[in-house]
């Protein structure tokens, strides 16, 4: 059943976010730490031993691969509901600096991503196709 | 009754069905933008840019339209008709699809990165927060408190509130600290998928690093979505354990180092 697929999401991003806002209260911060990074791992892990046992039919799979496909849809909302505004007016102070970051940052990524683990950094085959069918 | 106030209640009748069902608004729209942008793709940049970057970059667009319109701040939700953009776009729903993808991930992936994705979130920590500190230390912001703040919102928009309050800033900080930390996240947005091939950012070790460094979920999110979607889970992980990480180092290490830099 698709809903089981849904609700085994749900019940990830949940406990997830449960043991994020522990961990931030035990290190004494007032946000959640890594909760939908926590959720991610656990999906990964759960699915792997549900698919080991086979409790994972095509149909519950739907469920979890439905919402993953609205990814980029509800990033695009994201979006359009930004303070684009507050942005651009935040003075030369947020322009400059947040532009430096970034390029500081962008610079960097591919020096650390290197770092001793160069030959697993394999590219992914064929990007422009499979992404044409995964946007279709 | 005279005509035109039975035109302007059917008007208003007729505007109630959208903003009753604000999501299924949401959901029609963002669809109809998708479409237009991967026509434009397709026919205008033959599929150069890739339909997914010119609909978030559209999207910031009407964004800033909504938000001068509205004065609001949350761009075009601010607008009666699309309110269900907050809804679809807002945190609830964005983190829900950002697990889902996680259904695609590779665990051998994450075992052989995970150690370049832990130093990744050091430095992308330090190194905007320290580079950030001193340009507002160039702009004239001399004192701990403001140099602190200012470089914790190059971080991220949520870590320079969070640590600016904790260390007792005023509210115009505080603002400017989100400012910095939005000009951060839309810049990701928009750069990634123009520099991606430079930096090679086409694996999952890379964008593990990726998520790490900018720490940004939004601007990592969109940025990855538009350069190659597979790629989106590994980014997340990393980027949603960056804000806690900054929050916990803002206010406390971080601080502490700025106070004994500057005196006071």
């Amino acid at each position: 059943m698709i809903i089981y697929g849904v609700a085994l999401l749900a019940a990830c991003m949940l406990a997830g976010n449960i043991i994020g806002e522990l961990i931030g209260m035990a290190i004494g911060v007032s946000s959640n730490v890594g909760g939908v990074g926590l959720a991610m791992l656990l999906l990964v892990f759960v699915v792997y031993r549900l698919q080991k046992a086979g409790c994972l039919d095509t149909s519950s799979r739907r469920g979890v691969e439905f919402w993953s496909s609205l990814y980029i849809p509800i990033v695009v909302a994201m979006a359009a509901s930004q303070n684009v505004v507050g942005a651009v007016t935040g003075g030369p102070v947020a322009l400059v600096g947040g532009l430096i970051v970034v390029a500081a940052s962008f610079a960097l990524v591919p020096v650390i991503a290197r770092l001793g683990k160069g030959k697993y950094a394999v590219p992914l085959d064929d990007v422009e196709a499979e992404r044409g069918d995964r946007n279709a | 009754m005279s005509k035109p106030s039975g035109v302007i209640a059917m008007h208003e009748r007729l505007v109630d069905v959208f903003t009753s069902n604000g999501l299924i608004t949401a959901f029609a729209a963002v669809g109809l933008l998708m479409l237009v942008c991967n026509l434009i793709s397709k026919h205008l940049t033959r599929g150069r840019i890739h339909g997914s970057a010119i609909a978030i970059a559209a999207g910031l667009v009407l964004s800033y339209i909504g938000g001068v319109s509205t004065g609001g701040e949350d761009g075009l939700a601010d607008v009666a008709l699309f309110s269900g953009l907050g809804l679809m776009g807002g945190s609830m729903l964005r983190d829900f699809a950002i697990v889902a993808t996680a259904f695609g991930v590779d665990v051998e992936e994450l075992r052989k990165a995970g150690l370049n994705g832990v130093i990744a979130l050091f430095v992308g920590i330090i190194m905007p927060f320290a580079l950030g500190g001193a340009i507002a230390y160039a702009f004239g912001y001399t004192d701990a408190v403001s140099v602190t703040t200012i470089g914790a919102g190059a971080a991220t928009y949520i870590v320079g509130p969070v640590t600016g309050s904790a260390i007792g800033a005023g509210s115009d900080l505080i603002a400017l600290s989100i400012a910095i930390g939005l000009v951060k996240s839309i810049s990701v947005m928009i750069v990634t998928p123009m520099v991606a091939r430079a930096i090679s950012l086409n694996n999952p070790s890379a964008a593990l690093v990726f998520g790490g460094m900018m720490g940004t979920t939004s601007g990592v999110a969109g940025g990855l979505a538009a350069t190659d979607a597979r790629l989106v889970p590994y980014g997340a992980m990393t980027a949603t354990f960056y804000t806690g990480l900054g929050c916990l180092l803002g206010p406390s290490v971080l601080y502490l180092v700025v106070r004994a830099l500057l005196g006071g």
